[in-house]
């Protein structure tokens, strides 16, 4: 606390205090004035999408598939949003076990040096660019099988399983011991003990984690750029044909110089917006412990 | 707890003494075998996906990398695909550099604008908004990284290319006829540019960083802070002395963390840089291209010679990229704070 | 003034266009007033052309083909397409209208000339279309040989966003060359103002907008720029590199298909950019006129693009022609291009067989009528039938698919 030290003749120098206290609220001001930005501009997008997205959002927006010709005005992003149910329950479905199941493996089983390494390259993996789980996809997957609903889907499972895992895992580890040592005492075995006494301890925070990487998936298009590659025109139901997502939907329409196109992608980002701040707010609801941006 | 007490009876005696690695004592049966293996499969699985990206790009990329030589790709910086053929392997049509150039300067300028704003929120969230602000202050921080990619790229068309227009106008014609540093700021400016891109991954990374940065700052003994205000020092003060000198290396990390999100951004970045790929184009107000962009537009209907062997080698050096960044980042904040 | 607008409004266009041309004449009439305000030209002079192109008045007939090929029985219900964003709107209404009339769902994305030529190469498509037919070279890297069927024909516009000027910029391809080479970086160049005394031009940036994807809209254009302009050639180094589905643009912003471009062009003052006409027409675009192979400055629409083929008598025999600034016809639109579909010739599934010569048959006759609505040209009759020719072609396991 030396440098405290330096400011210390001030405390009896009232025109000094003045000047410390002046500079203070100025600073303070500075960095009060960053989170002003930061939540004005949150407060311009999503008000921005809302005035543009409310006008051509309406029942037949969400039931209806798009007119064919993007110069025509109604229709709507029906096969986009069944789309995006599809692809990303399926990589729900592959991704949510598999990061559970690495996350029991880490706090539950794993140790040493291996353990480590997966830990920290699950941190990594949430660093990975989407557009290179894409691309890595389409090598293993698209090339042999073709564009499909379900390359989509695994390249998501790979966007989601990293974070589930993580969010897991520290739930996991925020469950007493006492727990575990309680339920082994009684007979338990190993996996009895995590089946049935961790994860039901740690499930709210798990749902949250799980409905986080859902909804991070759910916005997700570079990805599906290379792997579900879209389908305009009717609902396609078929995971194992091209599909159509909401997010690739909005990324073609906004591209388009046509206002009824342009029209039809805000209503489409404003349907996206709400169903990811839905799932962010549920997840929030289940549990506050975890933090939500996904670092 | 249904299993009867005859099954696991074993176990829980010889497990009284040693708690904390109790679980991991348990002699293992058939059952928990199965579970035991499985689960450690799914913790390998990231394993496997990691190196099975770096395997697949590579392979993919070989064709390429072995037809116009491994380094021939980031010492050109032209990217003309139609000037490709079968049996020309020299000089390379296939030029990287320009978007490592812009991706390196979008994220650059996302991060300068970022790494100040998201400081500053962080601070304020830990430090200076009364206690029943603090949670929904962060929550629409962290709000910020619940919007799609694809929205702020359309919304950066529409809202805020129109809205800095007239400020970047006013730069090219007082900044960009400066001379020598002139160059970095000429125009014209058509909205879409470098400048534009790295605004919007400004936005884009601020969460990230700020998420990261609020759990640095709560680390700080609380005692070390009401020491410094018990001595009459000012709220700025206390955080000068307090906080911000054991946070340095969290920032850093925390900075490194959002930089690697926003190396790899795609969608946003596409809508709004221009896409010029074909040469480094030196004013911040001009049109560039990223690596990811790159992929995204020309992955799908590459069908020049070598295209799309070309464009997993941009995939690959963007991957190299990220993984050093982002291991570099870990390892920072891994070291200034436990997370 | 007022004549100038009626001429305009006389055209008998469908109503749209007669808004546009509303809005051209009151954009020019503000301009005149201010411009008499400070004693300069008088605006009647100021209007562009005063010899207007009596070829785009009038509906075109429809050709009424009946050639088509007898349906083939047992097809698939649907097919999936990718390729040409040229022909995307055209192919809008022909899925549309095919799906209502067969119940056949016919998927098209339209994600660029090149991207549907890679589809079908890797097989992921049922067909392919592209607005440049596939070169041996493109067609080596298929599963087998190719056929390729004339579709449609069309003009590539040069469009602009100059507050102020209406449609009917005089363009020749040698300015155009320079200004998509980065030569000319103005409005007011004196190469532009050489060619169009009467307008006033603003010295606002000349932004270019062209394709960052791999297009056949690209490639009909570079193909006119290559043919007509020195300097885009020396600019590009060489004829070789010059044209092509993609090109190494030396300035400018890069769209996403032709949807892209337009979208560019919209939101940028000073913007230019190359696109199909109907893209145009439906975003309210103005557009050039632009100096044929006659020396005419031809407006593009359906009936100079039909004339683009005047001329030409012998088709080769795969049908990749090159009709871009081919015929001497006094009213032909010089930059108007054809779009092939792309079908294997030799098929596996006799269903998706069955299913792809009974939608191209209809295309290419009923089809042809539907091409109005949308701005598109109908094939002439000999390429027509050349067209269906080819169609008899494609076969499953060796037997022809229609005999």
């Amino acid at each position: 606390m030396t440098q405290l030290a330096v400011g210390t003749p001030g405390f009896r120098n009232r025109p000094a205090l003045r000047r410390r206290r002046a500079k203070s609220a100025v600073l303070v001001g500075l960095l009060i004035a960053a989170v002003v930005v930061a939540v004005g501009v949150l407060a311009w997008v999503l008000v921005y999408v809302a005035i543009q997205g409310v006008g051509a959002l309406n029942l037949g927006f969400l039931t209806q598939t798009p007119p064919g010709n993007p110069a025509a005005a109604g229709g709507g992003f029906y096969n986009g949003i069944v789309g995006s149910l599809i692809i990303v329950g399926i990589a729900a479905l592959i991704g949510i076990p598999l990061g559970i199941g690495a996350a029991i493996y880490l706090v539950e089983y794993g140790r040493g040096r291996l353990a480590d390494t997966i830990r920290f390259f699950n941190d990594v993996l949430i660093g990975v660019p989407t557009i290179v789980t894409g691309a890595f996809i389409y090598a293993i997957w698209v090339t042999r099988f073709g564009f499909s609903g379900f390359a989509g889907s695994l390249a998501l499972a790979i966007v989601m399983l990293p974070l589930v895992t993580r969010t897991t895992e520290e739930m996991l580890r925020l469950v007493p011991n006492e727990l575990r040592e309680g339920s082994l005492a009684l007979g338990a075995t190993r996996s009895q003990t995590v089946m049935r006494v961790c994860i039901p301890t740690a499930l709210p925070g798990i749902i949250t984690g799980a409905m986080l990487a859902v909804a991070r998936a759910m916005g997700e298009t570079a990805p599906l750029l290379l792997t579900a590659l879209g389908n305009d025109l009717f609902t396609e139901y078929n995971p194992a044909k091209r599909m159509s997502t909401l997010s690739l939907q909005i990324f073609d329409n906004a591209v388009t110089g046509f206002q009824e196109g342009q029209g039809r992608a805000w209503a489409g980002a404003l349907t996206l917006i709400a169903i990811v701040l839905i799932f962010t707010f549920v997840a929030r609801f289940f549990g506050r412990r975890v933090r939500t941006s996904n670092a | 707890m249904p299993s009867p007490a005859g099954v696991g009876g074993g176990i829980a005696a010889s497990t009284v003494r040693v708690a904390p690695t109790l679980l991991k004592r348990g002699r293992p049966r058939f059952a928990d075998r199965i579970f035991g293996t499985s689960v450690s499969v799914m913790g390998g699985i990231v394993l496997v996906v990691i190196v099975g990206m770096v395997v697949f790009l590579v392979l993919e990329g070989l064709p390429a990398m072995q037809h116009y030589g491994f380094f021939s790709f980031i010492t050109a910086s032209r990217w003309t695909p139609s000037t490709a053929f079968p049996n020309v392997s020299h000089p390379n049509p296939y030029g990287i550099l320009q978007f490592i150039y812009g991706t390196m300067l979008t994220s650059i300028i996302g991060m300068i604008i970022a790494v100040p704003l998201a400081v500053g929120a962080a601070l304020v969230i830990t430090e200076v908004a009364p206690q029943r602000v603090k949670g929904p202050l962060s929550g629409l921080v962290d709000l910020l990284a619940a919007v799609p990619s694809v929205v702020y790229g359309f919304w950066g068309i529409f809202a805020l290319i129109p809205a800095i227009k007239p400020v970047v106008d006013f730069l090219t014609t007082t900044l960009g006829t400066v001379p020598v540093i002139g160059v970095a700021f000429q125009g014209p400016f058509f909205g879409v540019s470098y400048f534009s891109a790295g605004l919007v991954l400004a936005i884009m990374v601020l969460p990230i960083i700020a998420a990261v940065c609020r759990e640095v700052f709560r680390s700080t003994p609380r005692n070390e802070k009401e020491a410094a205000l018990a001595l009459g020092a000012t709220r700025w003060e206390m955080i000068r002395i307090a906080v911000l000198p054991r946070a340095r290396s969290g920032i850093v990390g925390a900075s490194l963390l959002g930089l690697g999100r926003a190396l790899g951004e795609t969608i946003a970045v596409t809508m709004v840089i221009g896409n010029a790929v074909l040469h480094i184009n030196g004013s911040i107000f001009s049109q560039g291209a990223t690596m990811s962009s790159v992929i995204a537009n020309e992955f799908t209907e590459a069908t020049e010679p070598f295209h799309l062997s070309a464009l997993f080698v941009v995939g690959f050096w963007l991957l190299i990229v990220a993984l050093v960044v982002n291991i570099v980042a870990r390892l920072v904040v891994h070291r200034g704070v436990a997370l | 003034m007022i004549v100038k607008i009626e001429a305009r409004l006389n055209r008998d266009r469908p109503v749209w266009r007669r808004a546009a041309g509303v809005r051209a004449a009151l954009t020019l009439m503000i301009g005149g007033t201010v411009l008499a305000a400070c004693g300069s030209t008088s605006p009647a002079t100021s209007a562009p052309s005063a010899t207007p192109t009596p070829v785009c008045t009038g509906t075109t007939a429809n050709p009424g083909y009946s050639n088509g090929l007898a349906t083939v029985s047992g097809q698939a219900t649907t097919l999936s397409g990718a390729g040409s964003t040229f022909v995307a709107p055209m192919m809008s209404v022909w899925t549309k209208a095919y799906a209502t009339a067969n119940s056949v769902q016919v998927a098209y994305q339209s994600v660029g000339s090149g991207a549907g030529i890679a589809q079908l190469q890797a097989n992921t498509v049922d067909f392919g279309d592209s607005d440049a037919f596939m070169k041996d070279s493109d067609i080596a890297k298929a599963k087998g040989p190719v056929v390729q069927i004339p579709l449609v024909q069309a003009p590539v516009v040069v469009a602009y966003n100059l507050p102020g000027v209406a449609s009917g910029l005089k363009l020749d391809g040698d300015t155009i060359g320079k200004i998509f080479s980065g030569g000319i970086t103005v409005w007011n160049d004196p190469a532009i103002k050489a060619l169009n005394p009467a307008i006033t031009l603003p010295s606002t940036p000349v932004a270019v907008a062209h394709r960052s994807d791999g297009s056949g809209t690209t490639a009909i254009f570079t193909d006119f720029m290559t043919q007509t302009s020195p300097a885009w050639v020396t600019a590009l180094g060489g004829s070789t590199t010059s044209v092509g589905k993609t090109v190494a643009w030396p300035v400018g912003i890069g769209g996403k298909g032709n949807e892209g471009v337009s979208a560019v062009i919209s939101q940028t003052p000073g913007g230019i950019g190359y696109i199909e006409l109907d893209y145009a027409i439906a975003q309210h675009q103005t557009y050039a006129d632009v100096k044929n192979k006659a020396g005419n400055f031809v407006e593009p629409c359906e009936q100079t693009a039909a004339n683009a083929t005047v001329g030409i008598t012998s088709y080769p025999s795969d049908l990749r022609v090159d009709i871009v600034n081919q015929s001497s016809n006094a009213q032909a639109y010089p930059i108007t291009g054809l779009t092939w579909a792309l079908v294997y010739q030799n098929q596996t599934k006799a269903a998706t067989a069955a299913a792809l010569v009974n939608f191209f048959s209809w295309v290419l006759t009923k089809g042809q009528d539907l091409t109005g609505s949308v701005n598109y040209t109908p094939l002439g009759p000999t390429l027509q039938a050349l067209c269906i020719a080819q169609l008899k072609k494609i076969t499953v396991n060796g037997t022809p698919v229609s005999p």
